[in-house]
């Protein structure tokens, strides 16, 4: 038994070492593939993003409405419920937005991108790619990965606004808080130190969710099975370093 | 020689100690190779000659795409070197291992076309990113190349549009956009119709005295290899069982080539993968 967990964790770390290495590389790759071939990260902001907009926004409405449901009930009780935009302001600004939309970005966008790059492997077009000296890497890997990159924080705004409309529309036009009270008072607790916050976990989660989205596709057995299983793998582990990176971030800026 | 001459002035590299065409463009010199505890070569050494159409032959399952993955370098030897044009090509780096590779053109089994980009630019992918030339002529060019395979008219059409002969047409005019020295096809007759099977026979020959190149086939279809090759090599049990011509081995007394030659079910290569005794699996004496 101790043999079977030695080896896992040796291939546990031989696999995070690689993918470091893997990631190491696309980062030193970027600027170059964003200067020579722009159209092709141009595309994948609009595939990974602009794609992603509809889940991103119908989301963003809905968990907005339920926070702006929960904070009222609650403040409600103390008579406070003119600070029901503290609440959605906060919540989403700071952790909420950035955590959902990288949930949401990692199950549209990230297992997009693992499965398209697992079957461009299963099906010898990154080899091919490699014996016409064209780097796969740069080709295919970057520009998804910047993509990624690019896209998260845009949609993290969205989803903020949107949830904050959203909150306004449950707290402001259902439940009757002054619309006045709403926005002034998330206006006077938020300053630039929650925005910021906000900003930071958004890009560090663009990175973790596209560079474990990419190389997963790219380090998958070529193979249905393979291609499958790296889907899933895609989703989970985006999942549990977005909540991992959300935790240390908060502690970071408290 | 001007097919040498312009490869030397493409890759920039010595044309080759006198200046001479080397009878040699690839050799294997002392290889092995491995996956996990199974040996796939052990001492292999074999030659390409420049200028002819080589084949690799052997039964199912013998390492005849890993050769060509050693080659190319998509695989690194444990032992050994594979020497191309007089470089080792273990001592490239990626920057020279990419200027290598511009002088390969492959085929592979399944086409491997970028299934985003139509035929027109699938055939257009490596002349744009290798070259500054202006759109009209690259489309010259991709025109050019379509003809040739026969598949001008299928240009503007996606991969998936394509049946399994079209597609591996497709990936020939692709392999040849730029021109290539070496021309690699791996099992470029596996599930192809007769009369497929015929035309990609037929431009191999075309492509390989036309552009004066040198091709590389990796086949287990004798007949159909032993009409355009010059050379062949049988692989099995990790080394070469057999070298020269077509009609050359057809005459071998090896029994292993004389099975695979002429296809005979009973022979060195068993129709059983090695498994336990029968009887004694059957009964549940075997713990395997």
């Amino acid at each position: 038994m101790f043999r079977d967990i030695y080896i896992t964790f040796e291939q546990f770390l031989h696999n995070f070492g690689a993918m470091c290495l893997f990631i190491v590389r696309m980062v030193l790759s970027t600027p170059s593939v964003f200067v020579k071939r722009f159209g092709l990260v141009a595309y994948q902001v609009y595939n990974a993003g602009a794609l992603s907009l509809v889940v991103i926004m119908i989301s963003g409405l809905f968990v907005g409405g339920v926070l702006g449901l929960l904070a009222y009930s609650s403040l409600e009780q103390f008579n406070a419920e003119d600070t029901t935009g503290i609440f959605a302001g906060l919540g989403l600004v700071k952790g909420i937005g950035p955590v959902i939309t990288a949930l949401l970005f990692a199950g549209r966008a990230g297992t997009a991108l693992t499965s398209e790059i697992g079957l461009m492997k299963a099906t010898d077009q990154l080899s091919a790619m490699e014996m016409m000296a064209v780097d796969p890497l740069r080709y295919v890997a970057v520009p998804r990965f910047l993509g990624g990159v690019i896209s998260m924080p845009l949609l993290t705004a969205i989803f903020t606004a949107i949830g904050l409309l959203g909150a306004h529309l449950v707290a402001v036009e259902q439940l009757g808080v002054d619309v006045g009270s709403y926005w002034q008072q998330m206006q006077n607790v938020l300053d630039m130190e929650d925005i910021q916050e906000g900003i930071t976990k958004s890009v560090v989660f663009g990175i973790v969710a596209s560079s474990v989205a990419v190389w997963e596709g790219y380090n998958s057995t070529p193979t249905a099975e393979g291609v499958g299983r790296a889907t899933t793998r895609t989703v989970v582990v985006t999942s549990i370093a977005v909540l991992f990176f959300n935790y240390m971030i908060t502690a970071m800026y408290l | 020689m001007l097919c040498y001459a312009r490869l030397a002035d493409r890759l920039g590299t010595p044309n080759n100690r006198s200046g001479k065409l080397p009878d040699n463009l690839i050799e294997v010199r002392d290889l092995d190779f491995s996956r996990g505890d199974r040996t796939i070569f052990k001492n292999l050494n074999l030659t390409i000659a420049q200028g002819d159409v080589t084949a690799i032959m052997g039964p199912s399952g013998t390492g005849k795409t890993t050769l060509l993955q050693l080659i190319t370098r998509q695989l690194n030897p444990d032992r050994g070197q594979v020497v191309v044009d007089g470089v080792d090509i273990a001592t490239l780096n990626h920057k020279e291992l990419y200027k290598l590779r511009q002088r390969f053109g492959v085929l592979f089994q399944n086409g491997a076309l970028l299934t985003d980009m139509s035929v027109f630019e699938n055939v257009a992918f490596p002349i744009r990113e290798h070259t500054k030339l202006p759109d009209s002529l690259i489309r010259h060019v991709v025109l050019t190349k379509l003809h040739a395979v026969g598949l001008r008219g299928a240009a503007y059409l996606m991969p998936a549009q394509l049946s399994g002969g079209m597609a591996r047409r497709v990936a020939l005019a692709r392999a040849i956009a730029m021109d290539p020295d070496v021309l690699i096809y791996d099992e470029p007759f596996v599930g192809l119709d007769p009369i497929s099977m015929g035309v990609i026979v037929k431009l191999l020959g075309q492509i390989n005295d036309a552009l004066d190149i040198t091709s590389i086939v990796v086949s287990h279809d004798v007949h159909d290899v032993a009409a355009v090759a010059d050379f062949s090599y049988v692989i099995a049990d990790g080394n070469v069982a057999a070298a020269g011509t077509p009609a050359e081995l057809k005459q071998t007394d090896s029994e292993l080539v004389k099975q695979f030659m002429h296809g005979l079910p009973d022979g060195p290569v068993g129709f059983h993968y090695d498994a336990p005794d029968y009887e004694e699996q059957l009964l549940g004496k075997s713990v395997k």
